[in-house]
């Protein structure tokens, strides 16, 4: 399989700290890949560094064949950050349409989209009041619209309920399934379970690149956050 | 283009579903006119034509101003702008379509408040009223450029308010209101020659006087429209979109 995304030895600053000090993993298209990693780990800079809004001090990041940022990427690459962004004070339709429109696409893509994300009957109501798990969701919507090659998703499913949980990761595989790329960030392990690839990160170190299935068997337990401790408690046994 | 006119769009929408903000934003340039006028109405010799003509100016540049700049500050801090920039949406198409929905916005308030002045007020106008809106609105996208260009330089929203005093009074003291212009000192006088709203005030006095619309006002009108185009430039230069 391709790969939609590969990154080398990618070193990025933030502050006066080295957040990623020289990160190299691929992300296999067309399939789920689950970005894992405590909090603090590097998972947003990382997701930031792929859609070119961070600065990095050096490495290579190339996403769908060109360079991380090229002007090219912003219609193929859709970007949802992990704090809801979309406009309080504008309508869940609203917002939609606006996204829409930066794409080049009409009202209808914009409905569907809401549709898609459950919040069809919550269209045109403000996005300030609507609750944490909704605004998520319209956050998402106004990504989903541009109907990119790649998607982006920072921690989409914190502070969802099981059910909508459940739903959103059908309509994950759903969208995999018909060619998109989806590289999602999670910091809770038992999320795991359902991408098709995981990269784990940990101090902006890769600690992994597997499969589910193959986490569990390595680590000789069938729970996902239990096989991520151990593997943590190996590498740092490797390094003392 | 497409983007200019989808962000005018939703800046406006945004406008539309804050009414208070709107009608502040309409009646209050009235309002104080109308203290002013109070203020004066059985004096002799009274300044209103002069500063009210003034105020003309200052209105819709102090209200864009601060607008804007708190606007596009909420863009920086709620993570919209990042997202933006991750779009097809150039900075330059984002910036334009800001300058855009709040010059509409400034038509609409140059519109209320000169009618209301000159029916109301018996404010003393003899050109055309049509160029007074303009210069009006030439104004209005100066404090939008401006207003974009200053919450660059801001973390919150206090230290963005902060920025209206020092952006807007030395320009209004040096304006040629307070003191005329002939008689300030030297150094005064060429640091009033490069402040934009310097000229808008002086196109404006000059509608006041003359019926005829002269190359001045022309020229005014362009120079704070040029004024207004710089600060876009620079405006759209600290719009980074790579951040550490
Ligand atoms: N704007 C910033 N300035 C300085 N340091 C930052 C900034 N943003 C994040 N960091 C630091 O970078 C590290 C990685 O953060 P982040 O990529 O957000 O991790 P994650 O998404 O995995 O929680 C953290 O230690 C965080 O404190
Ligand atoms: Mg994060």
């Amino acid at each position: 399989m391709d790969d939609a995304v590969t990154v080398r030895h990618l070193v990025v600053d933030r502050g006066h700290r080295r957040v990623l000090p020289g990160l190299s993993c691929a992300v296999p298209a067309g399939a789920v890949t689950g970005l894992l990693g405590p909090s603090g780990s590097g998972k947003t800079t990382l997701l930031r560094a792929l859609v070119g809004v961070q600065r990095v001090r050096s490495g290579e990041v190339t996403v769908l064949g060109e360079p991380a940022g090229s002007p090219g990427l912003r219609r193929r690459v859709g970007y949802v950050t992990q704090a809801p962004s979309v406009y309080p004070d504008l309508t869940v339709r609203e917002n939609a349409r606006h996204f829409a429109a930066l794409y080049g696409r009409g009202a209808r893509a914009a409905d569907d989209a809401v549709a898609t994300v459950g919040l069809a009957d919550a269209a045109g109501q403000l996005v300030a009041d609507l609750s944490g798990g909704q605004r998520g969701r319209a956050s998402l919507a106004c990504a989903l619209v541009g109907e990119p090659e790649l998607l982006v998703l920072d921690e989409p499913t914190v502070g969802l309920d099981p059910v909508l949980r459940v739903e959103l990761w059908d309509r994950f595989h759903a969208l995999a399934a018909a060619g998109t790329t989806l590289l999602v960030s999670s910091h809770v392990m038992d999320e795991a379970g359902r991408c098709d690839r995981l990269l784990l990160l940990r101090e902006g170190r890769l600690l992994a690149d597997l499969t589910p299935g193959e986490l569990r068997t390595d680590a000789g337990t069938a729970d996902l956050e239990e096989a991520f401790l151990s593997l943590v408690r190996r590498g740092e046994g490797v390094s003392a | 283009m497409n983007g200019t006119v989808a962000t005018t769009g939703r800046v406006l929408r945004q406008l539309r579903h804050d009414p208070r903000t709107l009608v502040l934003m309409l009646v209050v340039p009235s309002l104080l006119l109308g203290l002013l006028y109070l203020l004066w109405r059985d004096l002799p010799l009274s300044p209103f034509d002069g500063v009210g003509l003034t105020m003309l100016g200052v209105f819709p540049f102090v209200v864009m101003f601060l607008v804007t700049s708190i606007a596009m500050l909420r863009e920086r801090t709620s993570g919209t702008l990042e997202r933006l920039l991750t779009t097809p949406l150039s900075r330059g198409a984002l910036l334009a379509g800001y300058g855009t929905a709040f010059g509409l916005a400034a038509v609409a308030q140059a519109v209320v408040t000169v009618t209301v002045a000159t029916t109301l007020y018996d404010l003393d106008l003899r050109g055309p009223l049509a160029l007074v809106v303009l210069v009006a609105v030439a104004d209005a996208v100066l404090g939008v450029a401006l207003g974009l260009l200053a919450s660059a330089f801001a973390r919150s929203e206090f230290q963005a308010v902060q920025f209206m005093p020092v952006v807007v009074l030395p320009q209004f003291f040096l304006c040629g209101l307070l003191v005329p212009r002939e008689q300030m000192a030297g150094w005064l006088q060429a640091v009033s020659d490069v402040l934009p709203l310097t000229y808008a005030v002086e196109a404006l006095q000059e509608l006041g006087r003359s019926e005829t619309v002269t190359g001045r006002m022309w020229a005014d009108v362009a120079v704070v429209a040029g004024a207004a185009a710089l600060a876009l430039a620079l405006a759209a230069a600290t719009l980074r979109r790579r951040t550490s």
